[in-house]
């Protein structure tokens, strides 16, 4: 790698100040720290450091993110093969999904990261590696045949309105892949909701097998068609329709596993998430007026988003609570509003992206209380040694 | 018996090189420095100039606004050099050693049969007083203060730290006279801190007149903010001494003897040592002797650290023991690049987190550098500070108050509870890489400016 090196430091010299290409010192700035751990050594403080850094912190949670995904574009090509009588094998239903998601990732990735590039240069900081992690996860939570100048559109939405202007990565309020969404439901209703996005293919309307349904488990709850929900072992595998990477509880649950073991993701966080939505979904089935109401507690978590949301999005450390109890709180609350939205909600079956939406915005609220608290606490203290001495 | 505070959070940094239980007497050093530096808030004023020639005990400077506070020489000699930085700064001065070592004469008493204003002279004058530093901020204590109690921990948890019953089993008598020394300083109690992980020394346990409390858990349970916090918050208002079980000892020395006697017993480690050991030494001693002929490597790829890798200061190969520090730590420089670092499976990379293959091998220890290991980046990763924090307080909550210099605030958040080195384990910890230390200096530094 000396002479890799070597390159680098011999082209180094045209981006620092003064030199030609100095308008890309941040592009370049990140591609050096990609390829290579700066030498920047402790100065002052504590002269050693972890080993952690954002970007190792960042790969973790794109390697948590990898069972969705390839799950995801598996059963892309599976619903597809599904709705037209296409061949069912393994690689070929692979192959239909892996050339229907990667322009929605690369799309993503292009638009987003140079946006933050130039962000970065503007300000004349270091590229963050956050937007690593929003480019994967905005592809893995739209339906997927969206157009893929959507897909760009909501990118550039979400990385400038919701990030950018309030400062950059870590000063943004609302999680930036649930904006772009949101933006996306709000915008184009018609891409993002129905029976027919969902499954690849459906929308053109040829070929379809007769009597298939491209509607998600939810929908049917929805529509009270009960009989319709698919077995809950198929909902928990993740082989029923829905947004590219949310349908595999089970492959969520090996990211939840990676992001909890290594650290990384608050498990605070997502067990509160899961404790909600049981408990939400306790309360409906012991007042249950209707068959949404009455479905076990437990089939919330393996439908719709609610899993994805528990564990990739609520997550979110910059837009989630940042004080330890505050997180029980701020999960809990998730998973409560999450369930409450899919089942009072009459247009819109979803609940898990609202909620989470609505609790970023209550994470501060949240985090306030919990630091009153702390603050009464140590003043209690001191009155209680003033009038004791 | 006393109760036993388990500390829950923290880290102990599995690092290569920890001194062997061996003492060795080192040879007398060929220079010996007082650094003001060492002190914080202190604005020095020299009461010598280069070529003087000074006893053990003789001042060298005084603190600009508390003329009384002197800092004295730990060996007899000539003022050889008084370095300065930028703005004339004093840095060290820096004196060649007798052979014979002459002391200024204090007279011995015994501690018990003086008065407190006796006490506190007789600190003053030997220049013994800046061993004794006062919480809230943990800068040299006030004579004029009467503090609400004197906290002592016995024990080390940094990384590599000494054992310090190994390095004070010989001196019972002078410890306990130092300890009679402090219980007139205070009407409060004495809390001797220890680890209740494994029976300390004799000289610790047996003392008289001290309140024993047990401490267990891992790093920064050691650090005497921690206990304080658990023992006796400090409120607005509070004062309270802490002080270093082998000052102690030195002040038991003058008593006793009459004399200053800087001699201590250090830890010299790190995985760069050849063999690390313990070395009996003076305060202020020049490393040069005992890191000589004893390194792993050429002393240019070495950091040299006065004190331990998470709180020390960075000397030279040639550098100076600080006032403060028990040890000496030397370990590689990391100022080389690392190609997809990022990428890297690590089994050889220490991470609390376990986001490196090296949780696979929990017992292993490390050769860790001074990378930083990562860019400076804006606070993303939340929780991370609270698992290493053993205090019921925000750390960052506390660090964006001291950024905004919103007094109220860091007061009520606790900014009278926490010095920097409580702190230490949060900046080794942060993948944003933030200066945490500096960062709570800076507040300590604000409430001095601010409120006196």
């Amino acid at each position: 790698m000396k002479a890799l090196r070597n390159i680098v430091d011999k082209i180094k010299p045209h981006f620092e100040k003064g030199g030609k290409l100095e308008m890309f010192h941040s592009t370049f700035d990140a591609f050096e720290t990609f390829l290579f751990v700066p030498n920047k050594v402790t100065n002052k403080g504590s002269h050693i450091r972890d080993a952690i850094d954002m970007k190792r912190t960042m790969i973790i949670v794109m390697m948590a993110l990898m069972p969705a995904l390839l799950f995801g574009m598996w059963n892309v090509g599976y619903q597809n093969a599904l709705a037209t009588y296409g061949p069912t094998d393994f690689w070929s239903v692979f192959l239909y999904g892996v050339v229907k998601v990667v322009p929605i990732i690369i799309v993503s990735y292009i638009v987003g990261l140079s946006i933050e590039f130039a962000f970065a240069q503007i300000r004349k900081h270091e590229v963050n590696e956050g937007f690593l992690v929003t480019g994967m996860l905005i592809p893995l939570i739209v339906p997927v045949d969206i157009p893929l100048w959507m897909v760009a559109l909501a990118t550039a939405f979400t990385v400038i309105i919701g990030k950018e202007v309030f400062g950059g990565t870590g000063m943004n309020i609302f999680n930036p892949a649930l904006l772009a969404r949101a933006f996306l439901f709000f915008a184009y209703p018609s891409h993002m909701s129905g029976d027919y996005v969902w499954v690849s293919g459906l929308t053109k309307g040829e070929g379809i097998v007769d009597g298939f349904s491209g509607a998600t488990p939810l929908a049917h709850a929805a529509a009270y068609q009960i009989d319709k929900i698919p077995s809950s072992w198929d909902m928990f595998l993740g082989i029923i329709p829905g947004s590219i990477g949310e349908t595999s509880t089970l492959a969520i649950l090996l990211g939840a596993i990676i992001l909890i073991f290594t650290g990384i993701g608050s498990w605070k966080i997502i067990t509160s998430t899961v404790a909600g939505g049981l408990v939400m979904g306790l309360i409906f089935n012991a007042f249950a007026v209707n068959p949404f109401m009455e479905i076990p507690a437990w089939q919330h978590l393996i439908m719709g988003g609610f899993a994805f949301g528990a564990v990739f999005m609520a997550t979110d450390p910059v837009t989630a609570s940042q004080t330890e109890r505050g997180k029980w709180i701020y999960g809990f609350l998730i998973g409560i509003l999450a369930v409450l939205v899919r089942v009072v909600n009459p247009a819109y079956p979803e609940g898990m992206m609202l909620s989470i939406l609505l609790m970023n915005a209550f994470a501060p609220l949240i985090d306030h209380y919990v630091i009153q608290a702390n603050i009464k606490k140590r003043q209690k203290r001191a009155v209680k040694v003033a009038q004791t001495s | 018996m006393p109760n036993v505070y388990k500390i829950r959070k923290g880290l102990n940094i599995p690092i290569k090189g920890e001194a062997e239980k061996v003492f060795t007497r080192a040879e007398q050093a060929e220079a010996y420095a007082v650094k003001p530096i060492d002190f914080p808030n202190i604005t020095p004023k020299l009461s010598v100039k280069e070529g003087d020639r000074i006893k053990a005990g003789s001042p060298i400077f005084f603190d600009k606004y508390h003329p009384e506070i002197v800092f004295t020489s730990p060996v007899s000699g000539e003022v050889h050099l008084i370095k300065r930085g930028e703005q004339r700064r004093i840095l060290e001065i820096i004196i060649t050693p007798d052979m014979e070592q002459e002391y200024e004469d204090f007279g011995t008493a015994d501690p018990k049969s003086l008065s407190r204003d006796e006490v506190v002279e007789k600190i003053l004058k030997s220049g013994l007083w800046p061993t004794l530093k006062q919480r809230p901020y943990s800068i040299v204590a006030n004579p004029k203060d009467t503090p609400k109690a004197i906290h002592i921990s016995t024990f080390d948890t940094a990384p590599l730290a000494p054992d310090i019953d190994f390095s004070v089993k010989d001196e019972f008598e002078a410890f306990q006279t130092g300890i009679d020394a402090l219980s007139k300083l205070t009407n409060g109690i004495i809390h001797l801190n220890v680890n209740a992980d494994y029976p300390p020394s004799n000289v610790i346990c047996k003392a008289k007149g001290v309140q024993i409390n047990k401490f267990s858990g891992p790093h920064p349970a050691g650090n005497v903010g921690v206990q304080i916090h658990h023992i006796d918050p400090i409120n607005k208002g509070d004062i309270v001494w802490v002080v270093n079980p082998l000052d102690i000892i030195i002040i038991g020395r003058l008593f006793i003897k009459g004399i200053y006697d800087a001699t201590k017993v250090i830890a010299l480690a790190g995985s760069e040592v050849l063999k690390p050991r313990y070395f009996i030494v003076k305060t202020g001693a020049s490393i040069k002797n005992i890191v000589k002929d004893n390194l792993a490597q050429s002393p240019d790829k070495l950091r040299f650290i006065s004190g331990n890798v998470l709180t020390g200061n960075k000397i030279s190969e040639n550098g100076f023991l600080g006032f403060y520090d028990n040890m000496i730590t030397v370990i590689p420089e990391g100022n080389h690049y690392e190609f997809m670092g990022w990428a890297n499976p690590g089994f050889g990379k220490f991470s609390m987190s376990h986001s490196f293959f090296s949780w696979l091998a929990p017992w292993k220890k490390y050769k860790v550098h001074t990378n930083f290991n990562g860019g400076e980046r804006a606070y993303v990763i939340t929780g991370q500070y609270e698992k290493v924090l053993p205090m019921d307080i925000f750390p960052v909550h506390l660090i964006k108050a001291i950024l905004a210099k919103d007094i109220d605030k860091m007061e009520n958040l606790g900014i009278y509870e926490v010095a920097e080195e409580d702190f230490a384990l949060c900046e080794y910890v942060c993948t944003s890489k933030t200066e945490v230390q500096s960062i709570i200096r800076e507040g300590i530094d604000l409430m001095i400016k601010e409120l006196g």
